[in-house]
């Protein structure tokens, strides 16, 4: 821990209530942001059959692509949680390790989406082709910018436990980059089980 | 380079358009001017715009309240003078821009004079009551005031650079989509709600904190003050009403930027679902709006009836029912819709529902005053006309609540005076109830009362001048948003309306010249006590206005009236054994600069400027992340400054006393 961060008087408000209140406000936030994705499964789910002539899921979709970006999503979760590990055990070097890791299983997960979006959109299966398919681009697209900007975060927290340690501050932005990643692949796996899977059985 | 702008977008295309932009672009000049020639930008840069104090954060929202009070008072008493005169003539406004004048009225009441208003009130009381010395995320909740600006300014400058809207508050397709509304009215509207959308989640989320985390010791929630409870209700629903707002304008946006078919009338669009999405946010909003009007109403009535509140528990019921409610009733915007008779009974039967937690409310107020030794201040007037005037305007929401009068009343000038008879009183009048009320607090001297009590009639008695008769006219027919019509009967009508408007006008009038004259009396008007009314609960306890860190030692709660509970224990007032350090929160430039970003991102979006776009999003990333790297964003008030501040307080109280006597 950085000397000078403890170093409070100690009548004031001590340093754990003040993460509580952040992690109790960033939940707020995510239960916010969950409230944006449902509405936006709504709207896919009385949007799916409104294809207007145009592909529907059965043609479009990959159940290998899906499944394989699942696979990184969801390892990506697990290798998120030993960085929270090894930040609680205090040991820098292999928080930054994991955060890598996580880094490279998340921008594989974005760059098969994009491939993904690319090759509908080469093949005329864009988001202005059909109610359909503005609805799963809006909604797998949120999901994806998420991803993206949680991969942002990343590089700014490693960059933060490399220059500035595992201080308490640092620590508790790692938590809650943590609930942030751990709530995409929540996400993910209501896209797959209500978006890929319908659309190819 | 410009993307869609040229200068074809000044508002040149009618005299009245121009005189509009001539007067916003005057009254920010004139604004500039005055603040320049009494040298006070650095002032006002140091100790307002970069504060992150929720007192002072809290008068900056209500200033850009009573200014947009003005701007959406006069596109209201534009629109009646126009229907007052447009008997088989085109009166003095062309259709398109009588359409953005209610288009704008209504965006600019709701989203920007009562959203700041009661987060204003929020500020500069919730705190204080519940015994903090601040909320819980102070720089956020500068950045909230920013964003909420920054959306107010995208509706202003609509009026100088192109036109707004003229798809109606609700922008509902297909007049909001690309086809029937190809200009940059819509995506001004959009951009404006989604900004300061953004800033009102944050808002909702930092004081759901500041009162679940933060109370002073000894202060459950059962000893929360009403306010501070409807304002917990009411957060509860802010950040969770306002993302559906952002799917709404989101998808729509999307629609029109990129040619998606979310609610086109082809290729598989649904423009039914933009009600649903859009009332999802809308009804609770409403909720939202008047939860903290109901605490203000329980504050004053028990503070002015010098009595506790009647029936306390089951006003916190009733709120919390209200704001559970608030989200089952949606669906009764649309009745007409086409949802099957079983679908629209449902959401009828749960609207019916929500008026019995409110009239509970009703009677806890009633019975407060029963055998009260009732003080007529101008709040207390406020609040006894809103519990006459809501109850009428409850009774017409029933009438409404039903499906089958509901298909008779749709659409007509009966609804839209329904709904300004819930808003005025039930909203507006609790505000001004509690800006009169913590005024004293917030500036330490209190606001002149003969001329409270003038705007008070005016108000009270335009309100029912210029509502009741659009109810008569609904029963006769008459459409909203109509810019002309050849039935004469309806005339008469119209013209009573106008005057009403015109009575209201005097009531604005009055509030200008009682803030004029309160600060040029206000050295016969202070408060040195920081009690004006022999208060009841915390705020009152501290200095007016209060030192940044609102309390040097944090008070001990007892009893839910904790000021009446210490009174009587004879403990208030009293200076400490010892002081501490107290650590404040440092001003911070980055929520006035990140407001100002996402004005000119909004701005750059509504013309399509990528390049502007671009370069603002990534000012906004770099700027929002080296201000959430920062890890030293409080400084320490040493105990010596601090007992220095309470001692000249004390001294202050001394002299105040030895006088009276």
């Amino acid at each position: 821990m950085n000397a000078n961060v403890t170093a409070m008087p100690s009548d004031h408000e001590p340093e754990s209530d003040i993460h509580e209140q952040r992690a109790l406000g960033f939940w707020l936030y995510l239960m916010g942001d969950a409230v944006i994705f449902g509405l936006l499964f709504m709207t896919y789910g009385i949007m799916v059959g409104n294809t207007a002539g145009g592909p529907s899921g059965k043609t479009l979709f990959s159940l290998n692509n899906a499944a394989l970006e699942t696979v990184l999503l969801l390892v990506s979760s697990t290798t998120f949680g030993f960085a929270s590990l090894a930040s609680k055990a205090g040991s820098r070097s292999a928080v930054l390790s994991w955060l890598l890791l996580t880094f490279v299983l998340g921008a594989g997960f974005v760059f098969l989406e994009i491939r993904e979006f690319s090759g509908m959109i080469g093949a005329g299966a864009g988001p202005d082709r059909s109610g359909f398919l503005s609805a799963f681009f809006t909604l797998v697209g949120t999901h994806g910018t998420h991803v993206s900007v949680g991969l942002i975060w990343i590089l700014i927290m490693s960059g933060q436990v490399l220059f500035k340690g595992l201080t308490v501050p640092v620590v508790s932005r790692l938590f809650r980059l943590g609930l942030f990643w751990h709530f995409l692949d929540i996400a993910w796996v209501g896209i797959f089980s209500v978006v890929y899977l319908p659309g190819l059985l | 380079m410009f993307g869609k702008l040229t200068i074809e977008a000044l508002p040149l295309y009618s005299a009245i358009a121009a005189t509009g932009a001539l007067v916003t672009v005057g009254g920010g000049f004139i604004v500039f001017v005055v603040v320049t020639w009494l040298k006070a930008w650095k002032y006002l840069w140091t100790e307002w715009l970069t504060s992150v104090d929720h007192k002072r954060i809290g008068v900056m929202y209500i200033v850009l309240a009573l200014i947009m009070l003005m701007r959406g008072f006069v596109d209201a008493i534009m629109m009646r003078a126009q229907q007052a005169m447009a008997l088989n003539n085109g009166g003095y406004l062309p259709p398109e821009h009588f359409d953005q004048i209610f288009s704008s009225h209504g965006t600019i009441m709701i989203i920007f004079m009562a959203m700041p208003f009661m987060t204003g009130l929020m500020n500069i009381a919730v705190p204080l009551q519940i015994g903090t010395r601040d909320v819980a995320f102070p720089f956020l909740n500068s950045l909230s005031l920013w964003l909420t600006s920054a959306g107010a300014a995208l509706v202003m400058v609509s009026l100088v650079i192109g036109k707004f809207s003229t798809a109606g508050w609700t922008g509902y397709p297909p007049y909001s989509g690309i086809e029937a509304n190809p200009g940059v009215g819509v995506d001004y509207w959009i951009w404006a709600l989604l900004i300061s959308g953004v800033g009102s989640t944050l808002s909702g989320i930092n004081f759901i904190v500041t009162i679940l985390k933060r109370r002073a010791p000894g202060m459950g929630l059962m000893r929360m003050t009403p306010f501070t409870w409807t304002a917990l209700c009411a957060s509860v629903l802010m950040a969770f009403a306002f993302p559906a707002l952002t799917v709404a304008c989101g998808l729509l946006a999307l629609d029109r930027l990129l040619g998606m078919h979310f609610f086109t009338n082809e290729l598989g669009g649904n423009m039914m679902n933009y009600p649903n999405l859009f009332w999802i946010w809308g009804h609770p909003e409403v909720y939202i709006l008047i939860l903290p009007a109901f605490g203000v109403f329980s504050e004053v009535v028990s503070t002015f009836s010098r009595k506790r509140l009647f029936g306390y528990e089951s006003l916190v019921y009733a709120t919390a029912a209200i704001a559970i409610l608030s989200f089952t009733v949606w669906l009764h915007h649309f009745f007409t819709m086409g949802s099957s008779a079983n679908v629209n009974a449902f959401f009828g039967v749960t609207t019916m529902i929500i008026a019995v937690p409110t009239g509970v409310k009703v009677f806890n107020w009633l019975l407060t005053m029963y055998r009260g030794r009732i003080t007529f201040h101008p709040s207390m007037l406020w609040t006894v006309g809103f519990i006459v005037t809501f109850v009428i305007g409850g009774m017409t929401g029933v009438l409404l609540a039903m499906p089958p009068a509901d298909f008779l009343m749709h659409n007509t000038t009966f609804l839209v005076a329904h709904f300004h008879n819930m808003i005025i009183p039930g909203v507006l009048f609790g505000y001004l109830a509690g800006y009169m009320y913590w005024f004293p607090k917030a500036f330490g001297f209190k606001m002149n009362e003969p001329w409270g009590t003038a705007a008070f009639w005016f108000w009270m008695i335009g309100f029912y001048l210029a509502f009741m008769p659009l109810y008569v006219l609904g029963f006769m027919g008459m459409p909203r948003r109509m810019e002309q019509y050849n039935d004469p009967t309806w005339q008469p009508w119209l013209i009573a309306a106008s005057m009403g408007a015109v009575l209201i006008l005097i009531g604005i009038a009055c509030l200008v010249i009682q803030l004029a004259v309160s600060i040029r009396d206000r050295r016969k008007l202070v408060d040195v006590t920081g009690d004006p009314y022999d208060g009841r609960t915390l705020e009152w306890a501290t200095s007016s206005p209060p030192p940044p860190y609102n309390f040097a030692v944090l008070p001990e709660v007892r009893d839910r009236e904790p000021l009446v509970d210490m009174k009587e224990r004879g403990v208030v007032y009293q200076p400490p054994r010892a002081y501490e350090d107290i650590e404040i929160p440092k001003n911070s430039a980055a929520g006035v600069v990140l407001g100002g970003l996402a004005f000119v991102l909004g701005f750059a979006m509504v013309w399509q400027i990528w390049w502007l776009v671009i370069l603002c999003g990534v000012a906004m990333w770099v700027t929002l992340v080296l201000r959430a790297s920062d890890d030293e964003s409080e400084f320490i008030l040493s105990a010596a400054e601090v007992e220095r501040i309470e001692v000249a307080r004390y001294r202050a109280l001394r002299n105040q006393n030895g006088r009276r006597r």
